[in-house]
């Protein structure tokens, strides 16, 4: 498997993971599940793309994690800044720290792991 | 009137210095001796490059030592192999010693690197020596002196197998199985009679210490592999436990019974390279408790990470219960 397709896979069920977990932090939110584990889901893929793309040109593991974790952290920022719109509550800190350390799996599992592309002869 | 000490220890050296046929090659300085060579560094004229001359030492020279070197030069030259140092030119002093030339490797012997080394890399080298002794095992050549002073590490981390002086050539002894062209015949009568004993103590299988030549194959070097791995990842030089695994791995390699020893170099090799990738051996049988622990260290940051996600989720959980 290559470096974007598993950061893609990782990223993407870690995201739907985070997601659901919002069913036991954050309860009040239970009517709005679907959409949130669609969204986290979104997030995970598109994070987990860009890091495994970032994994095939990077080939330094601090250098993979730390990029994983800016990465997701700011695909995490806007909906993290998005208020609620019942409750009107911010949940920035529940949804960035745990997002970025998703962003930080990935980075990790697609320096170590995942088929460098092969090389042209 | 007597010369002055220097003098005469530098007229003894201009003595000692080889005479070697034409000029194409320059003897520099002396950079090791053997059981069976002396070793110089030299200069190679025609092609301008510095290049280890092996010479037979003076006080053993002899038919029968002349022939070992020669064969010695001819075995190295047809095992191509990254492991294995490649030969350049043979040929004959002025006073009838024989000698050999080959590529100058710069670097540490074995016992000497696994000192400056962490036991993972020194297991990294030994890999490769399994992999050198596998290939001459397949082409039908046996070691029969590694030790640790056999071995070089060179500066660029190439890993060479060196002084193939007394390896035995299958198809003198034993008349099946493929056999170098041109060794088989060469090989020395003697180096393989029942009774003579060639290698190293410490080093040698017992079948090979009790001049039990006829049992003498693969599994001799293997034991050698064994005590090699042994004597330079063992407790003796690394500090902290050893794994039981690698224990393992060794006292098979190193078992007095053939039958009991890995089938071949490159069985080993394979068992080595599983313990290096945090794998279960096949000379260990471990407990759950220790599997755990293997696994937790293979995937030691990958378990972390999740835990600290875990933990941070909690966190939340806790903190909004406040």
């Amino acid at each position: 498997m290559n470096k974007p397709v598993l950061g893609l896979l990782l990223g993407g069920a870690l995201g739907a993971l985070d997601g659901l977990t919002a069913l036991i932090s954050a309860p009040e939110v239970r009517p709005e599940i679907v959409g949130i584990v669609i969204g986290s889901t979104g997030k995970g893929l598109l994070a987990g793309l860009l890091i495994g793309f970032v994994a095939r040109k990077v080939n330094n593991l601090t250098a993979g994690i730390l990029i994983g974790t800016v990465i997701a952290a700011l695909l995490a920022l806007p909906i993290a800044l998005h208020a609620d719109p019942v409750t009107g509550k911010r949940y920035i800190w529940e949804i960035m720290i745990p997002g970025s350390i998703v962003g930080l799996i990935v980075g990790y599992a697609t320096q170590r792991f995942g088929r460098p592309v092969a090389q042209r002869s | 009137m007597t010369l002055p000490d220097d003098t005469v220890a530098h007229l003894r050296r201009v003595l000692q210095t080889p005479e070697l046929p034409g000029d194409r090659y320059e003897i520099c300085e002396s950079i090791g001796h053997g059981g069976m060579g002396t070793l110089y560094r030299a200069h190679d004229r025609a092609l301008a490059r510095d290049v280890a001359l092996k010479v037979l030492r003076s006080d053993v020279a002899g038919p029968e030592a002349a022939v070992r070197l020669e064969r010695e030069a001819k075995i190295l030259a047809q095992l191509e192999h990254p492991g294995i140092v490649p030969v350049h030119d043979v040929g004959v002093l002025a006073d009838g010693r024989v000698f050999y030339v080959m590529k100058l490797i710069r670097g540490e012997r074995l016992h000497d690197f696994a000192r400056g080394s962490s036991r993972t890399d020194v297991l990294r080298v030994m890999l490769r020596v399994c992999e050198t002794v596998g290939f001459a095992h397949a082409h039908g050549v046996i070691h029969r002196d590694l030790k640790p002073s056999n071995i070089m590490v060179g500066s660029f981390g190439e890993v060479l197998v060196l002084d193939w002086g007394i390896a035995r050539v299958r198809g003198v002894a034993e008349q099946d199985g493929p056999s170098i062209a041109g060794l088989a015949v060469a090989t020395s009568k003697e180096d393989t009679a029942p009774g003579v004993v060639l290698g190293t103590p410490g080093f040698m299988a017992p079948e090979q210490a009790q001049g039990l030549s006829a049992q003498v194959d693969g599994r001799t070097d293997v034991y050698a592999l064994g005590a090699i791995l042994r004597a330079v990842a063992g407790a003796d030089i690394h500090a902290g436990p050893v794994p039981r695994p690698l224990q393992a791995i060794w006292s098979r390699a190193s078992s007095p019974d053939p039958a009991g020893r890995y089938a071949s170099a490159a069985e080993l090799a394979f068992d080595l390279t599983r313990f290096l990738d945090a794998l279960p051996v096949e000379a260990y049988r471990e407990g759950l408790g220790e599997r755990v622990g293997r696994v937790f260290r293979k995937y030691q940051t990958a378990i972390i990470l999740i835990l600290t996600y875990l933990a941070v989720r909690l966190l939340f959980l806790v903190l909004r219960g406040l």
